[in-house]
């Protein structure tokens, strides 16, 4: 007598459609965030009270925009994810859970799209 | 239903304070600071694109002394989070679950942030010319 399933019936039925998601993309962008963050922070340090002019042609320098899109995907992909984690571990009504991790998903789309799109304003002069 | 009022996994209060569980701790809080951080930059390259002065004033506020103390937190913040997000990826890939080595790269971490947020504040002075 069989005591298990066969795996090819089990694969993308339940914990196994996609149980490591979540787990997986917070590495990734973990690891993603340790040279964007350090790029940034280092970039940041040179934007110590520079005035527009001196933003925008940090912006437009070859590869900045394009590692700011990047460090703005994975920050607000990664928060995300994190706080996620942290409101289902710590809020116990059901229904403010919920609300709480959409609200955290809409935040973090909003915000990531606007500071994208910034990045492109403001590297094309848009 | 039965479900309504189950208890959830992390019990604080119930466990004696150790170097493991503060510095997770420390972790999960500089997670949501860090999440926090992230609006602000938001906020800070939006005003770029509102023009001059909308980004001076940003500028200021993030230069005056309230914001000044605001970056530090999120510089010690992120350096916590970043050495720590490493010990995480460590453990991940296996490595360093031995009691002596969860202290010593915990120490690390803790020794790592705080050098790198004085390194940063020292060279963001030295940038701004030194006011």
């Amino acid at each position: 007598m069989q005591h298990r399933s066969a795996l090819d019936k089990v694969r993308h039925l339940g914990s196994t459609h996609s149980g490591a998601e979540h787990w997986w993309s917070e590495r990734l962008t973990a690891i993603a965030l340790v040279p964007l963050s350090l790029w940034f922070v280092y970039s940041a340090i040179g934007l110590t009270g520079a005035d527009l002019a001196e933003f925008k042609a940090w912006i437009g320098l070859y590869g900045n925009p394009v590692l700011l899109i990047l460090f703005i995907f994975c920050m607000f992909h990664h928060g995300h994810l994190g706080v996620q984690v942290v409101i289902e571990d710590y809020v116990h009504n059901e229904q403010v859970k919920f609300l709480a991790i959409i609200s955290t998903k809409f935040v973090a789309v909003l915000f990531g799209t606007a500071s994208a799109f910034a990045v492109l304003q403001l590297t094309f002069r848009i | 239903m039965a479900s309504e009022n189950r208890p959830l996994s992390p019990h604080l209060q119930v466990y004696r304070p150790q170097i493991t569980s503060i510095l997770s701790i420390i972790h999960r809080l500089t997670g949501v600071t860090l999440a926090a951080g992230a609006l602000l930059f938001a906020c800070w390259i939006l005003a770029a694109t509102y023009g001059e002065d909308a980004f001076a004033f940003a500028q200021r506020m993030l230069g005056s002394w309230f914001g000044q103390l605001v970056l530090l937190g999120f510089t010690f913040a992120l350096f916590y989070h970043l050495g720590n997000g490493i010990r995480h990826l460590a453990w991940d890939a296996g490595w360093g679950f031995e009691m002596d080595k969860l202290r010593v790269s915990g120490w690390i971490v803790v020794l790592f942030s705080l050098l790198m947020t004085c390194v940063t504040f020292i060279a963001a002075y030295t940038a701004a010319g030194g006011t």
